[in-house]
């Protein structure tokens, strides 16, 4: 029996050690990944090619460029999430749930860092 | 620990397969599907800033016969979950927990998300023999 108030455990101590803070995070990420989701798809669909010469034209436009940016790291970000919580209720033993748990987090910032880096090399020119 | 074991979630057995549930985990599926699709797009920017070269050997594996396999795939999972993912915020706002709108909408994220992959695919393969 605790003598933690219902708010106090919601606020950040409950089961989920963070409260509603994922949760939210997560619909957040959500409602801004359906914009820049749509602006990208129909940017891709809307270039007469996919060769070299056009998409590095389309991605050095700095509107491109800058909405591609957000895309990657929304997208990493709401992926990071997403597959945290698949992690966390299907693998059981402490010590592979802290491993997967680990390598997902580094593996999604290397994922956003590289892309991130990479859309900007073509905006600079680089 | 606790004296018993508690139950844990989400205990996938004990649920008779129906729009409900499938359209659930086809959303996490999908989601899994989707950060391996996260992988390839890093993989295409990376090869984009890295020069002609590298972006003629990512525009061939992605145009391999596995490759378009993947994206068409992708495809469809980026639609259902975006549809679906509309269907949960909405759900999270309070609308539409009854039981006909509730399948009403199960069935468009569905049937919605193959269309409209098969009409990106269509279109993308009509101006390719053009």
């Amino acid at each position: 029996m605790s003598l933690q108030s219902p708010l106090g455990r919601v606020l950040g101590l409950g089961s989920a050690k963070d409260g509603t803070g994922h949760w939210w995070a997560q619909r957040v990420s959500a409602v801004a990944l359906v914009p820049l989701t749509l602006w990208f798809m129909f940017s891709l669909l809307a270039l007469p090619a996919l060769d070299y010469a056009t998409v590095r034209a389309w991605l050095s436009f700095p509107l491109s460029g800058f909405l591609a940016l957000l895309l990657v790291a929304v997208l990493t970000y709401h992926s990071y999430l997403g597959t945290t919580e698949v992690i966390e209720d299907y693998v059981h033993s402490a010590g592979m749930k802290v491993l997967s748990l680990l390598l997902l987090r580094f593996v999604h910032v290397l994922v956003g860092g590289a892309s991130i880096f990479a859309i900007m090399r073509v905006a600079f020119g680089s | 620990m606790p004296a018993r074991a508690r139950p844990t979630s989400p205990h996938l057995g004990i649920y008779r397969w129906q729009i409900g549930n499938s359209l659930s985990i086809l959303h996490r599926l999908t989601g899994v599907a989707l950060g391996l699709g996260l992988l390839a797009l890093c993989y295409w920017l990376v090869s984009l800033a890295g020069g002609e070269q590298s972006y003629a050997a990512a525009a061939k594996v992605f145009a391999s016969p596995p490759g378009l396999a993947a994206l068409v795939g992708w495809t469809f999972a980026f639609m259902y979950h975006l549809l679906n993912g509309v269907r949960h915020l909405l759900w999270d706002a309070g609308y539409g927990f009854e039981r006909m709108p509730r399948h009403v909408s199960g069935w468009f994220a569905v049937l919605g998300s193959i269309a409209v992959t098969l009409c990106i695919w269509g279109l993308i393969w009509a101006g390719h023999r053009s």
